[in-house]
C-alpha cells in the first residue's frame, strides 16, 4: 500500500472506531433513559408497573390538594376528569402549580398505587398547555376546551 | 397609523432583500460591476427598514399602544420602562423581528469590515444572506406579524410580560444569544459564496476566521448569560438543565467549536477544506434547529412559544431548502476541493482533527438526544421524554476525552511531530497534574470523590500545558518581554480561551459533585445547619413592587459564629395576572455561593424553603467569559489587518497600473 493510501486509511479507521464506540455509547444510554409517558386513564387501567420510571400528565383535580404542616411534603390528585392518580411529592411546588392547572409529574408508582413524584414541572405560560397534557385530556376523551387553563386567574 | 409604517417598513426591507438575494449574486457570476456594487448600498438600506420597524414595535410598547395584539399581550401600563423597551422580544413575534434585525446588522458589519475581500466574493456573500433575510422577513409577514392589530375592539389594559422575564437576565440573554446564533449565519454565507465560486482556497478560510471567532464568542456569552439566569431565576439550583431549547444553542456552539479549530487548519495547511465547509453548513442548521424547535411548539420547555402549526411548517420549509440547498451544492462542488499538503499520523493536524469528531459526535449525541422524543411520537404515537441521565452519560466522557487532546493539540507541530518530542515535553506535566488533581479537592474541601479527582487532574492537565507550550515557546528569547512579544494575539486568544475551559471544567465539577442542598420548614427564629454554615429565618415582611405585591423573608447566615450575610429571598404575585412567582436570594462569592428559595407560608407563619450551598459555581461562568475573550483576542489578530493593508497595497497598484495601461492604449 502506498503510504498516503495507508495514512488515509488510519484516519478511516480512526474516525470509524471514534464513531462506532460514541453510536454504542449513544444507543446504550438512550435505551436507559427513556421515560415512557402515561395519562391517568392508562395509569387506572394497570397498564404501569410499580417502581418503572415513567412520567404523567393531567391537571391538578381542583379541592384535592393537601399539604403536611410540618413538612414540605404534599398530596395531590392528577386527573384527565375520566380516571385520577394520587400523587405524592416532597419539596417545593413550582410557582405555577394551582389546583386546575396541567402539570406533568415525573417519577414511579409505589406498590399501594401512589405515584411517587420525584419532580413536579408546571409550565410557566399559563395560556399554554404542554403536549403531554393536552394528548392526556384528548385522549380521555375530555373536551380540552372546557378545562383550557383560564388567562387571568 | 405609526405600528402600520412598521409593517411598511418591513415590506420594504423584503422588497430590498428579493433585489440582494439576486442581482448581486448574478453580478457576480456574470462579472457585472454595477450589480455586484448594489450589494452593500442594499444590505445597509435592509438594516435601516428593519431598524425602523423594531423602533416602532419598542414605541408601540412605551406609549402602551394595546390596539396593536403583541403589545397588548406582552405588556401592561405597570410594567416597568426597562421591560416595556424590552418585551420587544418577550414573545414569538417581536423575538423573530430582533432576530432577523440582527442578522441585518451582521449584514451591514460584512458589508462595512469587507474591504479587503475581492468585490465578486462580497457580492456572493451579502446575495446569499439576503436570500436568508428575504425569508425571514416573508415568514414574519406571512405567519407571524407583530405589528397586527385587535380589531375592533382593543383592550383597556394588557395581559403583562410573563413573570419569569421580568428580570435583567431577559434584558440581555436574548439578543446575545440570538448574535452570536445569528453570526454563523455570515460564517454559512462565507462558505457558501466560496461553493458558488469554486475557489476553495487559504484566503477564504483567513476572511472567514474574524467571523467565526466573534459569533463563537458572542453565542458562548449567550449561552453563559442564559445558564446563569436560569440558575438564579427558575430556582432549582442548577445551571444547565439539559432542556430541548437550551441544547439547540450548545449543538451549534459545538459545531462552531469544530469550526474555529477546522478552519485554522484550512487557513495555515490547505486541508479539510470540504471538511471545514460542512461545518460551516452543519453550525447555521443548528441554530436554524434551535428556531424551528423554540417556535414550531413542538416540544415541552420554558422556552417554547405558544404554538402554531402553520409556523412549524414555514420555519420547516425554510429550514429543508437552507440546508437540502447548500448540502446539494456541497456536494456538486466538493470534488473541486483537493488538500494542497499531507500530513502524518501524529501531527497538529490530526489532533485538530480528533478535537473536530470528538465536537462533532457530542453534537450529533446531543441531537439525537433532543430530537430523539419527536422521532418516536411520529412513528409510534407514544410520548416520550430523554433525561439529563442520557446526556451526561454521553457528554461527559466525550468532553473528557476532549479535554485531554486540548493539552497535545498546541504542542504540538504541523505537518509531523515526533512521539518521542511529545513524551519528553509532557510526561513531567501529566506526572504533576495527576498530583495536584489529587491533592487539589483534598486540600480545598477537605472531601474525596473519585469522579472529581478525575476532573482536577483533566484542569490541572489543561492548565500546566499551557503554562508549559508558553514557556517552552519563549524559552530562546532574550529576555521575557520579548518572548511575550513575540507569540501571536491569536495564540494568546487560543491559550485564554482553553484557560477559560479549565475554570468552566473546575466548577461545573466541583458544583456538581460537592454542591449540598435541603429542603426545610422554618419558624421565625428557628434555624438550620448545611455544610458549614448556619441559616436562620430571622421573620418576614410584606413588600411593595411596581407591578407586584409579595412578601420577604430575612435570613441571616453564620459561619463559625461569625455573621456571613443577610439573604432576603421573596414570592411575588404579578397584579396584572395574578401570577405568583419566587425571586431567590444568592451571596454569590469567588469560592461558594449561598442560594435560599422560597416556598410557600404555612398558616402557623413558618415557611418552607430550599437552601443549597454551591462551591465554585462562578468559575463555569468565569470559565466562559475567558473564552469568549479569548475568541475576540484571536480574531483582532494583526495578521489579518496586515494583510488587509497589503492586499489594499497590492490593488492600488495594480489599478493605478491598469489605468496607465489604459492611457498607453489610448494614448
Amino acid at each position: 500500500m502506498r503510504p498516503h493510501r495507508r495514512k488515509r486509511l488510519g484516519i478511516i479507521l480512526f474516525i470509524a472506531t471514534g464513531l462506532s464506540v460514541a453510536i454504542g455509547l449513544t444507543l446504550y444510554a438512550l435505551s436507559q433513559n427513556i421515560d415512557l409517558f402515561y395519562t391517568p386513564t392508562q395509569v387506572a387501567q394497570g397498564e404501569v408497573a410499580a417502581g418503572q420510571r415513567i412520567r404523567i400528565g393531567g391537571m391538578v383535580r381542583e379541592g384535592s390538594v393537601v399539604s403536611a404542616d410540618d413538612s414540605l411534603a404534599v398530596e395531590f390528585v392528577a386527573t384527565d376528569y375520566v380516571h385520577d392518580v394520587p400523587i405524592f411529592h416532597e419539596g417545593i411546588l413550582p410557582d405555577l402549580f394551582r389546583e386546575g392547572q396541567g402539570i406533568v409529574v415525573e417519577g414511579s408508582l409505589d406498590t399501594a398505587g401512589v405515584f411517587q413524584a420525584s419532580r413536579v414541572l408546571a409550565k410557566h405560560d399559563e395560556n399554554y398547555m404542554s403536549p403531554e397534557v393536552k394528548a392526556a385530556l384528548d385522549a380521555a376523551g375530555a373536551s380540552s376546551e372546557s378545562h383550557q387553563m383560564q388567562p387571568g386567574t | 397609523m405609526i405600528p402600520e409604517l412598521g409593517s411598511f417598513s418591513l415590506i420594504l426591507a423584503l422588497c430590498l432583500s428579493v433585489l440582494l438575494g439576486t442581482l448581486p449574486i448574478i453580478g457576480a457570476h456574470t462579472n457585472n460591476q454595477i450589480w455586484m456594487n448594489l450589494a452593500r448600498p442594499l444590505a445597509a438600506g435592509i438594516f435601516v427598514f428593519l431598524g425602523i420597524s423594531i423602533s416602532i414595535l419598542a414605541y408601540a410598547f412605551v406609549t402602551d399602544d394595546f390596539s396593536v395584539s403583541f403589545v397588548a399581550l406582552h405588556s401592561n401600563t405597570l410594567l416597568p420602562m426597562r421591560y416595556k423597551l424590552t418585551a420587544v422580544w418577550g414573545g414569538h413575534e417581536g423575538s423573530f423581528l430582533l432576530w432577523t434585525f440582527m442578522l441585518a446588522g451582521w449584514m451591514l458589519a460584512v458589508g462595512i469590515y469587507s474591504k479587503s475581500m475581492p468585490l465578486e466574493f462580497v457580492s456572493r456573500v451579502l446575495g446569499v444572506l439576503g436570500i436568508l433575510i428575504f425569508s425571514y422577513i416573508l415568514f414574519m409577514l406571512a405567519t407571524s406579524n407583530p405589528f397586527d392589530r385587535i380589531v375592533p375592539l382593543p383592550p383597556a389594559d394588557g395581559a403583562d410580560l410573563n413573570s419569569a422575564l421580568q428580570d435583567f437576565g431577559f434584558i440581555i440573554h436574548p439578543p446575545t444569544l440570538y448574535m452570536g446564533y445569528v453570526g454563523f449565519s455570515v460564517v454559512f454565507a462565507f462558505a457558501i459564496a466560496a461553493l458558488l465560486s469554486g475557489r476553495m482556497d487559504a484566503a477564504w478560510a483567513r476572511w472567514s476566521r474574524p467571523w467565526a471567532n466573534v459569533s463563537w464568542a458572542i453565542l458562548t456569552i449567550g449561552i453563559a448569560l442564559g445558564s446563569w439566569w436560569a440558575y438564579y431565576e427558575l430556582g432549582w439550583g442548577g445551571w444547565w438543565a439539559w432542556d430541548p431549547v437550551e441544547n439547540p444553542p450548545l449543538i451549534t456552539w459545538l459545531f462552531g467549536t469544530a469550526l474555529i479549530h477546522s478552519l485554522a487548519v484550512t487557513e495555515k495547511r490547505g486541508v479539510f477544506k470540504s471538511w471545514t465547509v460542512l461545518l460551516a453548513i452543519l453550525a447555521f442548521s443548528g441554530s436554524l434547529l434551535g428556531t424551528f424547535i423554540t417556535r414550531s411548539g413542538l416540544l415541552t420547555s420554558v422556552h417554547a412559544f405558544a404554538s402554531d402549526p402553520s409556523r412549524g411548517f414555514f420555519i420547516l420549509g425554510i429550514l429543508g431548502i437552507a440546508i437540502g440547498g447548500s448540502l446539494l451544492l456541497y456536494a456538486l462542488r466538493a470534488p473541486l476541493m483537493k488538500a494542497d499538503f499531507g500530513f502524518d499520523l501524529t501531527s497538529r493536524e490530526l489532533f485538530l482533527l480528533a478535537n473536530n469528531v470528538i465536537l462533532v459526535v457530542s453534537a450529533a449525541s446531543v441531537f439525537l438526544g433532543t430530537l430523539f422524543p419527536m422521532v418516536y411520537q411520529a412513528i409510534t404515537d407514544d410520548l416520550i421524554s430523554i433525561g439529563p441521565p442520557y446526556f451526561n452519560t454521553i457528554f461527559v466522557p466525550l468532553m473528557m476525552l476532549l479535554f485531554v487532546f486540548i493539552g497535545i493539540g498546541p504542542m504540538s507541530r504541523w505537518k509531523r511531530t515526533s512521539i518521542s518530542y511529545l513524551v519528553a515535553q509532557l510526561s513531567k506535566v501529566l506526572a504533576a497534574s495527576i498530583g495536584l488533581g489529587i491533592l487539589l479537592p483534598l486540600i480545598v474541601l477537605m472531601e474525596f470523590s473519585l469522579a472529581a479527582t478525575v476532573t482536577m487532574i483533566l484542569a490541572s492537565w489543561i492548565l500546566l500545558t499551557i503554562g508549559k507550550d508558553i514557556s517552552s515557546k519563549i524559552a530562546n528569547k532574550r529576555s521575557l518581554a520579548a518572548g511575550f512579544k513575540s507569540l501571536s494575539l491569536s495564540y494568546y486568544g487560543m491559550q485564554l480561551a482553553h484557560f477559560g475551559i479549565a475554570l468552566m471544567l473546575v466548577g461545573a465539577s466541583l458544583t456538581s459533585y460537592f454542591s449540598v442542598e435541603r429542603g426545610v420548614l422554618l419558624s421565625p427564629g428557628e434555624s438550620v445547619d448545611l455544610g458549614a454554615y448556619n441559616f436562620t429565618l430571622e421573620g418576614s415582611s410584606r413588600i411593595e413592587g411596581p407591578n407586584y405585591v409579595g412578601e420577604e423573608a430575612e435570613i441571616t447566615v453564620m459561619r463559625d459564629g461569625d455573621m456571613v450575610t443577610d439573604l432576603h429571598p421573596e414570592r411575588r404575585i404579578y397584579v396584572a395576572t395574578g401570577t405568583p412567582s419566587t425571586e431567590m436570594a444568592i451571596d454569590a462569592g469567588f469560592l461558594r455561593d449561598l442560594f435560599v428559595t422560597l416556598g410557600e407560608q404555612k398558616p402557623d407563619g413558618a415557611w418552607s424553603m430550599t437552601i443549597y450551598v454551591k462551591p465554585f459555581i462562578r468559575w463555569i461562568w468565569l470559565g466562559a467569559i475567558f473564552m469568549a475573550f479569548g475568541g475576540t483576542l484571536a480574531a483582532g489578530d494583526k495578521r489579518y489587518r496586515r494583510l488587509r493593508a497589503r492586499q489594499l497595497e497590492k490593488a492600488k497598484r495594480s489599478a493605478i497600473l491598469s489605468a496607465s495601461g489604459e492611457l498607453q492604449a489610448a494614448s
